[in-house]
């Protein structure tokens, strides 16, 4: 805890000399932690639980993915040499982690612009409505608030077969079905996703509107500029930074993908056309005892991610910084 | 508008600035009325949105009292002939409900708690006290916001469930979210609002710090720590991933997880499998929505959405 720790020499840096400076000296030195240094003892708790609990973890992973490490019982040690990339070669030269990546892929096509559309729409619809306001900010949040498990049992009844939906479309309906379908299954899962998450990037739109002062659309509506005018030229230069934020969110979402097709698609399937990589990571590291190649997976995801931050934040940022 | 034109000039400048615009005057036929009035268009996109979002919470409260499952477009429309509680039975038996409630309660109960006691500590800490390293803690807190947990399945499932033996244990589920940095991060907003002179003059009558957090400050932001709750709740209420790795024994499982091990183990062999996972879903989701709806105000006020746009 190097936090805490009162070594060093306090006055250093203060010009030497002088009788009032040295007056000052011992009321500095007792005021070295700051004026209330009980503040260090009240963050206390919570800096331990981040190192412990989260900044450990995140090294160990890394050290995990460079050696050859298997499950033991507790306490016992065992020989794990270091193997440098062996983990990483193995699993990107696997075939089942190389379609999870080509799924994720779909599913931020699919799931990413969806979002940012719909939630930016229906929250600028909803900020400006004025009559059954409470029924319809529910109505978007009620998906967000519920557990996935719960409405997947839903969608598995809307989409199976001879569900409700293929009732609807009669001879439309595609055979096999939604989730069975190795071309479909995907896209299913990430329309699922963006309904089940839609209302929490309502409410970050929601937030974000709030911002941009009034007087803009007034003088734009004088200037004789429509609603699309107003939307394009006000609204959506207004809330970059909001859209900054909701392309990174639901892309570590989508990165994160685990209990929608574990459950919609019975684990990945059909044949593995759904399978994410923490799906991949769940059934190599603790289903077959390879944590080592999982650990791996987990770093070349989260490189994953980060890259495609970058590339967003370039893309939809524009003049941010 | 020729009332407000002069001071509409002056204000210009720093409008962006100002914390609350004030009220615009609403007249007929002005700009600002134009806005504030929505178009057939967007009611009607308001209106199929709230359909396709509500729909499948009717569907799953209509299925789950099906006798038989009804697929056609009738069997959205509530039938007598084919209403029955059995599926709700049968799911009982299955899973124990009550006591997978239990579980989630006590998971959900636990994460609470560590965050409101220490993210109120840190919170004040951040916002109202003066001490070295401050700056330090506060980028911690941004920092590990960003962390993915991606990166820290493997080595948390090695750590609790291995290395220290916590697996079935509510403990090592509660373990990797009992702090949540959003929650401090609200916390501290709400303890900056408050001004500095009330603790100052609190130091100088001798006051204790945590009296001072205790007596003055935590009063003074019960709204932060409701939405503080409810920012918390619906994370380890609706968490699956974690307790699913964590929990093999049963008797321990939140709902969601044994409702989820019914979906893809057992389902198969009961009688009425749709109506049995609906049945379980209507338990599961009844708390969060009831939660959610009676506080909806704390949700809608965006608040939440702020907090969490940071």
């Amino acid at each position: 805890m190097s936090l805490r720790s009162s070594s060093g020499n306090p006055v250093t840096g203060k010009p030497a000399g002088g009788t009032a400076d040295r007056r000052l000296v011992p009321r500095k030195r007792k005021n070295f932690l700051g004026p209330q240094p009980l503040g260090l003892l009240f963050s206390a708790p919570y800096v331990i639980y981040v190192l412990a609990v989260l900044a450990f973890p995140l090294g160990y992973a890394v050290y995990i993915s460079f050696h050859d490490f298997f499950f033991t019982a507790p306490r016992v040690k065992v020989d794990r040499p270091f193997v440098g990339f062996d983990n990483y070669i193995t699993v990107l030269s696997d075939p089942a982690v190389q379609r999870s990546f080509l799924n994720i892929g779909v599913f931020l096509i699919i799931n990413v612009p969806l979002t940012v559309g719909l939630s930016l729409l229906l929250a600028n619809a909803l900020n400006r409505i004025t009559r059954f306001k409470t029924f319809f900010r529910l109505s978007y949040y009620v998906p967000y608030v519920t557990a996935s498990v719960a409405v997947v049992g839903v969608w598995l009844f809307l989409f199976q077969q001879n569900g409700l939906l293929n009732t609807l479309l009669g001879p439309l309906a595609p055979t096999p079905s939604w989730l069975v379908n190795s071309w479909l299954a995907m896209p299913t899962v990430a329309l699922y996703v963006t309904w089940k998450q839609l209302g929490f990037f309502i409410l970050l739109y929601l937030a974000a509107l709030q911002n941009i002062p009034d007087e803009l659309y007034e003088s734009a509506a004088v200037d004789g500029g429509n609603k699309w005018v107003q939307f394009w030229n006000i609204t959506v230069p207004g809330v970059r930074p909001a859209s900054v934020l909701v392309t990174l969110l639901a892309t570590i979402t989508g990165a994160n993908l685990f209990t929608e097709p574990y459950l919609l698609t019975g684990g990945g399937g059909p044949d593995g056309a759904s399978a994410s990589p923490v799906f991949i990571m769940y059934q190599r590291g603790l289903l077959q005892g390879n944590p080592d190649v999982a650990a791996a997976l987990g770093v070349v995801l989260v490189i994953g991610v980060l890259l495609i931050a970058l590339i967003q934040k370039r893309l939809v940022g524009g003049k941010e910084d | 508008m020729s009332v407000t034109n002069a001071q509409n000039a002056k204000n210009d400048d720093d409008a962006s600035r100002r914390p609350e615009p004030p009220e615009p005057v609403l007249r007929p036929g002005s700009g600002v009325e134009k806005r504030r009035n929505l178009g057939v268009g967007s009611f009607i996109l308001l209106g199929v949105g709230a359909f396709v979002f509500l729909f499948p919470f009717y569907y799953m409260l209509i299925g789950s009292l099906q006798t038989a499952p009804d697929t056609s477009i009738f069997g959205a429309f509530p039938n007598p002939a084919n209403i029955t509680g059995a599926n709700y039975v049968q799911i009982n038996e299955s899973i124990n409900l009550f006591r997978g409630l239990l579980n989630s309660g006590i998971f959900t109960g636990g994460v609470i708690f560590f965050t409101v006691i220490f993210g109120l500590l840190v919170g004040y800490a951040l916002a109202q006290m003066k001490f070295r390293g401050r700056g330090v803690v506060f980028g911690m807190m941004l920092l590990v916001q960003m962390i993915p947990f991606q990166l820290l399945l493997i080595p948390l499932y090695v750590m609790i469930v291995r290395d220290y033996g916590l697996a079935d244990s509510f403990l090592g589920m509660i373990l990797p979210f009992a702090i949540n940095s959003t929650a401090v991060f609200v916390f501290r907003q709400y303890f900056l609002q408050l001004p500095s002179t009330l603790f100052e003059a609190a130091r100088i009558d001798g006051a204790s710090e945590l009296r001072i957090l205790w007596q003055i400050a935590i009063p003074l932001v019960r709204p932060a720590i409701v939405t503080a709750v409810l920012l918390t709740f619906i994370g380890p209420w609706n968490e699956f991933l974690w307790p699913f790795l964590v929990t093999k024994e049963q008797s321990l499982q939140p709902l969601a997880v044994s409702l989820a091990n019914f979906i893809s183990n057992i389902a198969g062999q009961a009688g009425n499998p749709f109506g049995a996972i609906l049945a379980g879903a209507c338990v599961l989701a009844a708390p969060a929505v009831a939660l959610f709806i009676f506080f909806q105000r704390q949700f809608i006020s965006t608040n939440i959405g702020s907090s969490v746009k940071g």
